[in-house]
């Protein structure tokens, strides 16, 4: 009985509608971009934008260059050309520190934990708080974690521990607070969802929905179009180092957005990109 | 199992609501077990060979030189904590004490003392600065190699041992130097280098002012965050056991006293009259013991409170996420064995100080005990986990072995399959509890 529901959603367009005002200059644009490892263009003259308010659903294959160009954004890679504007102003981002000045806060597939620290010293990793003599201030650090952690998983009460000792979707949920104890402007989060559970994958949906209406602009990076098609406002298929299109979520349906993905082919409601199949 | 763990430290009236015997009594103290298997270890090791012995090793005078013989390995394995902690390793600790030992007894005999004049108080000040600054800019350039220029720190520090071992011969050209300034022999401890009887008492006072005061300030921070307290009975438990050993150790290094010509040299030195029934002076602490404690209390407080101590457990427990997080994790790792140097340092001017007198093989094995030192004490190879306490406790685990050996009249060769075999079977032990505590 939910193979019917399940056939509906497929084929339906993207169902919710789009409110996100795109007449502006974007939050992001990253423009041209090309990074090449040992001879391989791991992206090849890739661009995309994001706005504020704004979920871009960023699809491909494994390998397909999504998460490398997202990590140029992040500053863990620097690209080898192409630019990078931050609400219309060029940024220079070189490493993470710069990237999370331009208010740019990532949730890695990895989650990026230290494994072998509480809670508190993770969400405060690279920005403790410090107290006036110089020192640490463990306490105030875990009194802030205590504040963000009951907003994101009120059960959470495993502050003293190392994050190893900790459920995936309580470590999920650590990730998930660093990177919006800061007032991060725009978020990415790469397979946000890969490895939680129904439950746990509901939640991360909500603060997807809350974080939009704060106007922050999110990057949702997969390799599966069913874990991010309902939350996006927008779609950008990547395959082999480039892009083959975006669109609208509503104007294109799942079918569509998969031809995208397996075989670079755009269809008629999606804005064709260096990589798309030409016929 | 995770739901009650969370429950409990839900509850306002202590963590230990709701699990009882020892476990809760673990918890209510926070005890490390660890560090209390540790303790049980040393105390099995120390009464199995006062027996051996037939009383000989649970004694003043035994356990007074036990504390000196452990201070410059221990002083060593507190640096050695940060180097495992952040994945790497120094096998050059041993060369780095030989060579600025070396450096400073040059220094001394050759600059200082002409030029200050014998015995001025600025002599010993200027070779312990001497060789700090040689033994950071040693561990610095290692660090420089294996941070930014990506040679792995095995090889560079294996590049070191030799390196070093033959500067300490180049220094001098493998001559022994003698000391001539007798300040900086207090180092090396001995009878003159001890503080004494009232002065011990003071050092203890002002350790359990610190120890209470500690405490307080801890229970004011949870009230201020309104986190649980620890509950009034375990705070005085522990507090009660710290205070215990503070008392006991001055005790014990005060009931060993001066022999007696010693003591009626030191008698006619401070003119003091010699009673009915001959003297009583008591050795106190020793120079180099307090140096270790120091180091060892400066270490801590580096390694917990603060950022660049976060940053080295940080990117052991993950290296990957340390740099993502925008940890300058190069700039940590070449800060890592410059104090490590520096520390190799403090080590060679306690055993030079010790011997009175550079040599060109001194410190030679060191880095196999000191890095013994820091495994034994719980420090993972594999990185992320480690304590200072825990190294200063290993080293001392390490020289008491070696010395009941010694006093049991044990042929070195013999020694040294002990101490090996020793070391295995307690990292054996360790992987074990890991791997149950995981």
């Amino acid at each position: 009985m939910s193979a019917t529901m399940e056939d509906i959603r497929d084929h339906g367009r993207g169902h919710h509608h789009d409110t996100v005002d795109r007449s502006g200059t974007p939050l992001v644009d990253m423009r041209d971009i090309s990074i090449a490892f040992g001879g391989i263009h791991a992206v090849d003259h890739a661009s995309i934008d994001l706005y504020s308010g704004e979920v871009v659903a960023l699809l491909g294959h494994n390998g397909a260059g999504k998460s490398t160009l997202i990590k140029i954004l992040s500053g863990a890679y620097k690209r080898d050309s192409g630019e990078i504007f931050v609400r219309g102003e060029k940024a220079s981002i070189g490493n993470p520190r710069d990237a999370k000045a331009y208010g740019i806060e990532t949730i890695y597939q990895t989650l990026a934990l230290a494994d072998n620290v509480d809670a508190a010293a993770n969400l405060f990793l690279g920005r403790e708080i410090m107290t006036p003599w110089g020192t640490l201030d463990d306490g105030a650090m875990e009194a802030e974690a205590r504040k963000v952690m009951g907003r994101l998983n009120p059960n959470f009460r495993r502050f003293k521990e190392p994050v190893k000792a900790l459920s995936g979707g309580q470590r999920q949920s650590v990730a998930i607070a660093r990177a919006i104890l800061f007032n991060a402007k725009i978020l990415i989060m790469d397979e946000p969802t890969a490895a939680l559970g129904p439950q746990e994958t509901a939640q991360v949906a909500d603060l997807i929905k809350e974080l939009k209406k704060e106007d922050i602009g999110i990057f949702l990076i997969s390799h599966d179009i069913h874990d991010v098609f309902d939350l996006s406002d927008r779609v950008v298929v990547m395959k082999n180092g480039q892009v083959v299109g975006s669109a609208r979520t509503e104007d294109v349906t799942k079918d569509e957005v998969l031809g995208m993905i397996i075989l670079g082919k755009c269809p008629p409601g999606a804005t064709p990109g260096p990589g798309a199949m030409k016929e | 199992m995770s739901e009650a763990t969370s429950d409990t430290s839900l509850t306002r009236s202590g963590p230990t609501a709701g699990v009882g015997g020892f476990k809760g009594f673990m918890r209510a103290t926070e005890i490390d077990t660890r560090m209390l298997g540790m303790i049980g270890a040393l105390l099995v090791i120390w009464v199995g060979f006062h027996i051996l012995s037939g009383g000989t090793f649970l004694t003043p005078r035994n356990l007074w030189n036990l504390s000196v013989q452990t201070a410059s390995v221990g002083v060593m394995a507190t640096g050695m904590v940060l180097v495992i902690v952040t994945r790497n390793i120094d096998l050059s600790v041993g060369s780095i004490l030989g060579v600025t030992g070396m450096i400073m007894a040059v220094a001394q005999t050759q600059y200082f003392t002409p030029m200050l004049g014998y015995d001025s108080g600025l002599v010993w000040i200027a070779t312990l600065a001497t060789g700090l600054v040689c033994g950071l800019l040693i561990g610095g350039l290692q660090g420089f190699v294996i941070a930014y220029l990506g040679v792995p720190a095995f090889i560079v520090t294996l590049g070191g041992l030799l390196v070093w071992r033959g500067g300490a011969w180049w220094v001098a050209s493998g001559r022994t130097i003698p000391l001539t300034d007798e300040n900086f022999k207090l180092l090396g401890g001995g009878s003159d280098g001890s503080i004494g009887a009232t002065w011990s008492w003071i050092v203890a006072a002002v350790a359990i002012v610190f120890i209470v005061v500690g405490a307080l300030a801890a229970r004011r921070q949870r009230k201020r965050f309104k986190f649980a307290q620890k509950p009034v009975w375990a705070e005085a438990f522990t507090l009660a056991i710290s205070l215990i050993a503070v008392v006991g150790a001055t005790m014990i290094v005060n009931s060993y006293l001066l022999p007696g010509p010693l003591a009626r040299r030191y008698a006619e030195a401070n003119g003091i009259a010699v009673p009915e029934g001959g003297l009583e002076i008591s050795f106190g602490y020793a120079v180099p013991v307090l140096l270790f404690i120091g180091v060892g209390i400066v270490m801590t407080f580096i390694a917990k409170r603060t950022r660049f101590g976060r940053y080295v457990f940080a990117i052991g427990g993950n290296p990957e996420a340390a740099e993502l997080a925008g940890i300058n994790t190069k700039r940590v790792t070449l800060m890592v064995f410059a104090l490590m140097g520096m520390l190799a340092a403090v080590a060679a001017a306690i055993s030079t100080a010790r011997l009175s007198s550079a040599t060109n093989a001194q410190g030679t094995l060191d880095e196999l005990y000191t890095i013994a030192a820091a495994v034994i004490g719980g420090t993972s190879l594999a990185g992320g986990a480690g304590t200072i306490a825990g190294a200063m406790l290993g080293a001392l685990v390490m020289q008491s072995l070696q010395s009941g050996m010694v006093l049991l009249g044990m042929d070195t060769p013999l020694q040294n399959i002990v101490v090996g075999a020793v070391l295995v079977v307690a990292v054996w032990l360790d992987t074990i509890y890991r791997r149950r505590a995981a």
